[in-house]
């Protein structure tokens, strides 16, 4: 579904991204770990268009995502739940959730899914008339997460879904990934908790300052070594 | 009966001053830029609508459209040519285009249409009486505030209840989660400095039916009242942009007619200073639910 080829990103001279390559299946959850600065949001940025790479190329379903106009990645089923939530802190939780159906035309479909993220999310129902900046950090979370479901993505980028919460807020999100991926849904994780992703992932690659050092099955990384060592505390 | 008769009058004026103030605050609110070029496209508006009056012949109620079509075309043009290749610019280089733009289009109207100043046609004449003659309100105060009102109106229906208006109040808080939801941001700025421009023009006409006269530099004096009014009220916030456009008008009209002609302006100043000492955001900068 998803295929990044010798992807290189620049800012100004600094090479943050020196040449990765990987892929996402259909249907898959696929993570990508790595430590502070590694590159894990220029990646996604870059796939989601933001960032525009200095080689390289990004495939959705054979087509080049590095040349086509940002806004129109979404409509091609590509979403992304940005790092640090980035919701539409003035603007209600209603709104917020429209706005993440803007690319699509089909007002039926719109209210059932916005019905479905309401059932995914309940919390979220019950505020829907609030600002979403007036909104927990784990709600704002969920609030990202249905606004990106509400694009009826076939593959939803996710960027550290689980900074900042609490142990058992995280353990809801990640319960909930699973559950958008069982609906259909390909799923690109990128998390510091590499546990927990690798716990939920099919297959994993390991980002160290711009490059891809480790790929494997989330079973197989989980029990690497040098994963251990780096990643999972020993 | 005086009184009345200044803050009418000062409503009047403050209205053409709101009309011009919504274009900076939505430009800013969206684009995140002081469109200092702003004025110029008033002036070039005056003379679209001048010229479309003497020359073609036109009756004012043509001039008008016509002077809102080029002038949004201008402003597209303007964004489209000189602010987009600055997106990921500095502010500074931002604003120095901006005033460069400017002067490009004063000169351009002195070379094309010449310095001189041109008087531009009465346009509705008359007054109604009120209080058995002690009170008379022109024709042209009453048409320029409720065109102000309607603008008003229709422009929070749009920024509220429409798939692009509200596009827009996502580009003004975060351009990246907007494209994110793939929302075309180039297109929604492209829109705003359309709408801005054309409410210039609208403005533009409505100054020269009250001051008559048409010169390269005619946009220079009302743009600068605006931007301080659109300050006055919050920059980005529609509401502000409205209040505070009449607000000063008001002030400014007491002033004359009060204190004194010439300390007018420093009394509008000093009015803004106090203002923003006491509120920094302007009087609805807060009211951020509101900010396009
Ligand atoms: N806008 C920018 N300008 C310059 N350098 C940047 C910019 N954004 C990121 N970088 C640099 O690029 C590298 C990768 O950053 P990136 O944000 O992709 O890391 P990350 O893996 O997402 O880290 P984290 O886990 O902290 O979110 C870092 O060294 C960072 O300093
Ligand atoms: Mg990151």
């Amino acid at each position: 579904m998803l295929k990044v080829e010798n992807l290189v990103v620049k800012y100004g001279m600094i090479e943050a991204i020196k040449g990765i390559s990987f892929e996402v299946n259909d249907g898959e959850i696929v993570t990508l770990i790595g430590s502070n600065g590694a590159g894990k949001t220029t990646t996604m940025q870059t796939i989601s268009g933001l960032l525009k790479p200095a080689s390289g190329s990004v495939l959705l379903d054979g087509v080049d995502l590095t040349k086509t106009a940002p806004h129109k990645i979404v409509p091609m089923g590509l979403a992304q739940v940005p790092e640090g939530r980035r919701v539409f802190a003035q603007q209600t939780v209603a709104e917020n959730l429209e706005l993440g159906a803007y690319c699509r035309r089909d007002k039926e479909g719109i209210r059932a899914d916005m019905e479905n993220v309401y059932e995914l999310f309940p919390r979220l129902r019950e505020r829907k008339n609030q600002l979403a900046g007036t909104l927990s950090g784990g709600e704002q979370q969920m609030l990202a997460m249905a606004r990106a479901l509400m694009a009826k993505p076939k593959i939803m980028l996710m960027d550290e879904p689980s900074m900042g919460l609490s142990p058992l807020l995280v353990k809801e999100i990640f319960r909930i990934i699973e559950d958008i991926n069982r609906q259909g849904t390909t799923v690109l994780l990128v998390e510091q908790n590499a546990k927990m992703a690798l716990a939920i992932a099919d297959r994993a690659y390991v980002l160290e300052t711009g490059k891809i050092i480790l790929e494997g099955t989330g079973a197989e990384l989980a029990a690497s070594e040098q994963v251990r060592k780096a990643y999972l505390g020993g | 009966m005086a009184f009345l008769s200044y803050l009418i009058s000062g409503l009047g004026l403050g209205s053409v001053y709101a009309i011009i103030a919504l274009g900076y605050s939505m430009v800013y609110g969206i684009a995140k830029m002081l469109n200092f070029a702003h004025g110029d496209v008033i002036m070039v508006g005056a003379y679209v609508s001048f010229f479309a009056m003497t020359v073609a012949g036109v009756p004012f109620a043509v001039s008008v459209p016509a002077a809102v079509l080029v002038c949004t075309l201008l402003g597209m043009t303007v964004e489209r040519l000189a602010y987009k290749p600055l997106r990921q610019a500095s502010s500074l280089a931002v604003l120095i285009t901006a005033i460069g733009v400017s002067y490009f289009l004063q000169n351009g109207a002195q070379l094309l249409w010449g310095s001189d100043t041109k008087i531009y046609p009465t346009i509705l004449p008359g007054a109604v009486s009120l209080f058995g003659g002690q009170l008379s309100v022109s024709y042209l105060t009453i048409v320029t505030i409720l065109t102000c009102i309607l603008i008003m109106v229709c422009l929070m229906l749009f920024i509220n209840k429409t798939r692009t208006g509200k596009a827009m109040r996502a580009c003004s808080e975060d351009k990246g989660a907007a494209t994110l939801m793939g929302i075309n941001v180039n297109k929604i700025i492209s829109i705003t400095f359309a709408i801005g421009s054309g409410l210039a023009a609208i403005a533009a006409v409505l100054l020269c039916a009250t001051y008559p006269s048409v010169y390269p530099t005619l946009g220079s004096m009302p743009g600068i009242r605006a931007f301080t009014a659109a300050v006055f009220g919050g920059i980005g916030s529609i509401p502000g942009a409205f209040l505070g456009g009449l607000l000063l008008g008001v002030i400014e009209t007491f002033a004359k007619a009060y204190i004194s002609t010439q300390l007018s302006d420093a009394i509008v100043f000093a009015v803004l200073i106090i203002v923003l000492l006491i509120k920094p955001t302007g009087l609805l900068g807060h009211k951020i639910s509101e900010k396009v």
